[in-house]
């Protein structure tokens, strides 16, 4: 069992409590993980990424390579097009609708790319393309954006539906586990 | 107990697990969580944010001399501030154990340079321990504290960001807690004078000549001094030779190795856990044992050519890879010939997304007016560097940390003229190393104008305290710096400070002190957007908007334009209300007056 996970957002978008989540499912699972992710100035408001490499064997490199990932779950749709190349042939895509227009966009330097969509479509064999902000502000705040995503993605990972409840409890806030409960089921339900 | 560390997790887990008493350190990307790591510790360990890297180093270097375990960590640019007392610690050795952590930034993600820090550590005369993974992260963490007791020398941990922003399983053990060593005066270990300096630089060579020795026998995970490497069951070598198909030998070290064993899992391969001082002998009969010998390490060829100056024959390295940016396996493959997967989606017509002042930052109300008033600014090391880009392109020169007050001097000196120049660097920047700067403009006569920023934190290493933040790196109270009265006991004359959202007033301000003929200091005070609250009601731009787009000059990632015209984004906009006070025509409002129609 090999699983490359690629979760790409915008610089505060909570992209690393997505991958804090998966990486201690990896390990109550005994598999070997690595993940490798962005610090520092790219966080104010860049783009980010972070891989996620999971396997019953052992992860060499914590980087996933184009066509490589098996799954991206996207924050942002730009972004999702960004990292299409990493995706590999028959792999799953996780996304949600929101757009975060980057400043040579707003000031008119380049234009916001208008087929995304038709791309995300062809390359990927699973597109599940989604409000993920909507859903997680319905299970009550709008930073429940990433477990919402996970909920959508975790048909395509190997973990039962008590592993998921589980990581959820043990590494969210008390106060904010029913309302990441609710988020996750809403993003299953997609 | 296994859980998923950090790199920089893990080295703070094996600073402490060694017993580690005294940790200082300037926060650096991508250093700076081994030492947030620890403030969380206990009380068993000291842990500080010091003014700047040197000032760390000197700290720990004492708190050894003492006779803890004492570790001081910084990004590679911070080594340079701090290479001046490395460089003589390394002469003089150690009482407790003292490790110096550096970590470089292949790729720049996030830094000035890609500075290769392993010549510090070379030029300095220490060992360099690198490891390749979470785990090794911690043990080699633990295993530097002992060798810098066993050989009486400092030792210089190396990451980078691809080891120190990684996660893996580590393995966690308990504290081992190190007694404080007595104290016992010795002036000639101590004491850098000329005299003592010869015979301790002799001591250092047979140190690290001892080290290159003992290289073939140490091992990790286990205490140091089990010669027996075949005994220790738990541990590992710190120099390991994989043999495996004898056609390609490849001697790497630290990130590179993952690659290696990624792209490449037929081929031997000699893993140096120990990069300098090199075991050449070692390596000399790793080659032996291979047809074709290559070299792989990100950065320049530090490992290279040593190995080539040995006269081992190398059959690839530098012409094969690049001294620039991160390597990958695929990098690897390229270069073994291996065929790559095609990629299906060409993506490259991505608009790209550079990263901006935060909505609500209080740089943006500064940058907008030095943006107006087409202002030279010689720039420094912060968040606010990122005012050089559009729209505001607000920033002229960026070098080094505290560099903006100095190259202003300077500048001033070869125009001969300050009107419409300012240096601009943040509160934590001029702590660090603006202060002589500054003091440098008062002895010698200067005219031009200092801009602080005072935000109350270190922003963009993700909110490190500082002397002027009133809270320790535990984040208990500490004393505040007063930096106005600090410029003034310095000697300054003209000392402002003012709210930089008050743009009207700030713009008045900075053309009446870069006319006048005299040094003057301007301190911006508004907290970071991110440590306080903001109002969180969002702005909207109402009917009375004449399309002057004024507001898009403070490049907020809140407004955009849509069927060309501005508008702000509900979800973005934390209600700061700069705008609103850029704004000629008073058309943007807060939504909590439930005045003008919403834009979608």
């Amino acid at each position: 069992m090999e699983k490359n996970i690629l979760i790409v957002g915008v610089g505060g978008q909570g992209t690393l409590l997505a991958s804090v989540l998966l990486g201690n499912l990896a390990l109550m699972k005994d598999y070997d993980v690595k993940l490798s992710e962005v610090h520092g100035m790219s966080q104010r408001g860049g783009d980010v990424v972070t891989h996620v490499k999971i396997s019953d064997t052992t992860v060499a490199s914590p980087l996933i390579e184009k066509g490589e990932a098996d799954i991206i779950i996207a924050f942002e749709k730009l972004e999702a097009y960004r990292w299409l190349p990493y995706l590999r042939k028959g792999g799953a895509m996780y996304v949600n609708e929101q757009e975060i227009i980057p400043m040579p966009v707003v000031l008119g330097q380049v234009d916001y790319p208008e087929d995304i969509d038709d791309a995300l479509a062809k390359a990927a064999s699973t597109l599940v393309k989604f409000d993920a902000l909507a859903l997680a502000e319905e299970a009550g705040s709008s930073k429940a954006v990433n477990v919402v995503l996970l909920g959508a993605a975790s048909k395509a990972l190997p973990f039962t539906q008590d592993e998921w409840m589980e990581v959820i409890e043990k590494n969210v806030k008390p106060k904010f586990i029913e309302l990441n409960k609710e988020a996750f089921a809403k993003g299953q339900a997609v | 107990m296994k859980r998923i560390m950090l790199g920089n997790e893990a080295f703070a887990r094996g600073a402490w697990e060694a017993g580690v008493k005294v940790v200082s350190s300037y926060p650096g990307t991508p250093s700076t969580e081994v030492t947030e790591t620890l403030a969380k510790c206990g009380d068993e360990v000291h842990v500080e944010w010091a003014p700047n890297e040197k000032v760390g180093v000197e700290v720990a270097v004492g708190a050894s001399i003492g006779g803890a375990r004492a570790l001081s960590c910084m990004k590679h640019v911070g080594l340079n501030v701090a290479a001046d007392p490395f460089f003589t610690a390394a002469y003089n050795g150690v009482t407790g154990g003292l490790v110096v952590l550096v970590a470089d930034d292949n790729g720049c993600h996030s830094s000035q340079n890609e500075q290769d820090s392993r010549y510090h550590g070379r030029g300095a005369g220490v060992p360099i321990l690198e490891p390749a993974d979470p785990t090794e992260c911690k043990d080699y963490m633990k295993l530097a504290f002992d060798m810098s007791e066993k050989y009486d020398t400092v030792v210089l941990m190396r990451s980078n960001t691809r080891i120190s922003h990684s996660r893996g399983i580590v393995e966690e053990d308990e504290r081992v807690e190190h007694d404080v060593i007595p104290y016992e005066k010795n002036f000639r270990k101590y004491v850098a004078m000329p005299a003592m300096a010869r015979v301790n630089h002799v001591k250092q060579e047979q140190r690290l000549a001892q080290i290159v020795e003992d290289a073939h026998n140490i091992a990790v995970g286990v205490p140091l001094g089990s010669d027996d490497i075949t005994a220790a069951v738990e541990g590992y070598p710190l120099n390991k030779e994989e043999l495996n198909d004898p056609e390609i030998g490849i001697v790497t070290s630290g990130i590179c190795y993952q690659y290696v064993k990624e792209a490449l899992p037929n081929a031997s391969v000699f893993k140096l856990g120990l990069v300098n001082p090199l075991p050449l002998q070692d390596i000399a009969a790793f080659a032996k044992k291979v047809n074709k010998l290559y070299v792989i390490e990100e950065g320049n060829p530090f490992l290279e050519e040593q190995i080539r100056a040995a006269g081992i024959p190398v059959h690839g390295g530098k012409e094969l890879f690049t001294i620039q940016g991160e390597y990958s396996a695929n990098m690897i493959r390229k270069a073994f010939g291996i065929e790559l997967p095609e990629g299906e989606t060409d993506s490259t017509d991505a608009p790209g997304r550079p990263p901006l002042l935060c909505a609500g930052c209080p740089h943006k109300g500064l940058f907008y007016v030095l943006s107006k008033l087409k202002t030279t600014v010689m720039g420094d090391i912060g968040c606010y560097t990122l005012a050089a880009l559009a729209p505001t392109n607000a920033i002229d020169t960026t070098m080094c940390m505290g560099a903006s007050i100095g190259m202003e001097h300077g500048f001033e000196k070869a125009t001969g003229s300050s009107k419409n120049l300012v240096a601009v660097l943040g509160d934590s920047t001029f702590i660090h190393s603006g202060i002589t700067g500054l003091v440098n403009m008062v002895y010698n006569e200067a005219k031009g104008t200092v801009i602080i920023l005072d935000n109350r934190i270190t922003g963009m290493t993700g909110h490190q305290q500082n002397p002027a933040s009133g809270k320790n790196a535990k984040g208990e109270p500490a004393p505040a710096l007063d930096i106005y009265t600090l410029c003034r006991a310095i000697g300054v004359r003209n000392v402002f400070e003012i709210d930089p959202f008050d743009v009207k007033e700030l713009e008045q301000l900075i053309k009446e002190e870069t006319e006048r003929d005299e040094l003057s200091v301007i301190i911006t005070k508004r907290p970071c957007a991110m440590i306080v609250k903001q109002p969180g009601v969002p702005n909207v731009i109402t009917d009375k908007c004449k399309n002057c787009r004024q507001c898009m000059k403070v490049g907020c990632p809140a407004i955009a334009m849509k069927d060309g015209r501005p508008y702000i984004i509900r979800e973005s906009c934390v209600g700061c209300g700069l705008c609103t006070r850029v704004c000629p025509f008073d058309a943007i409002e807060s939504t909590a007056r439930g005045a003008g129609k919403e834009d979608k």
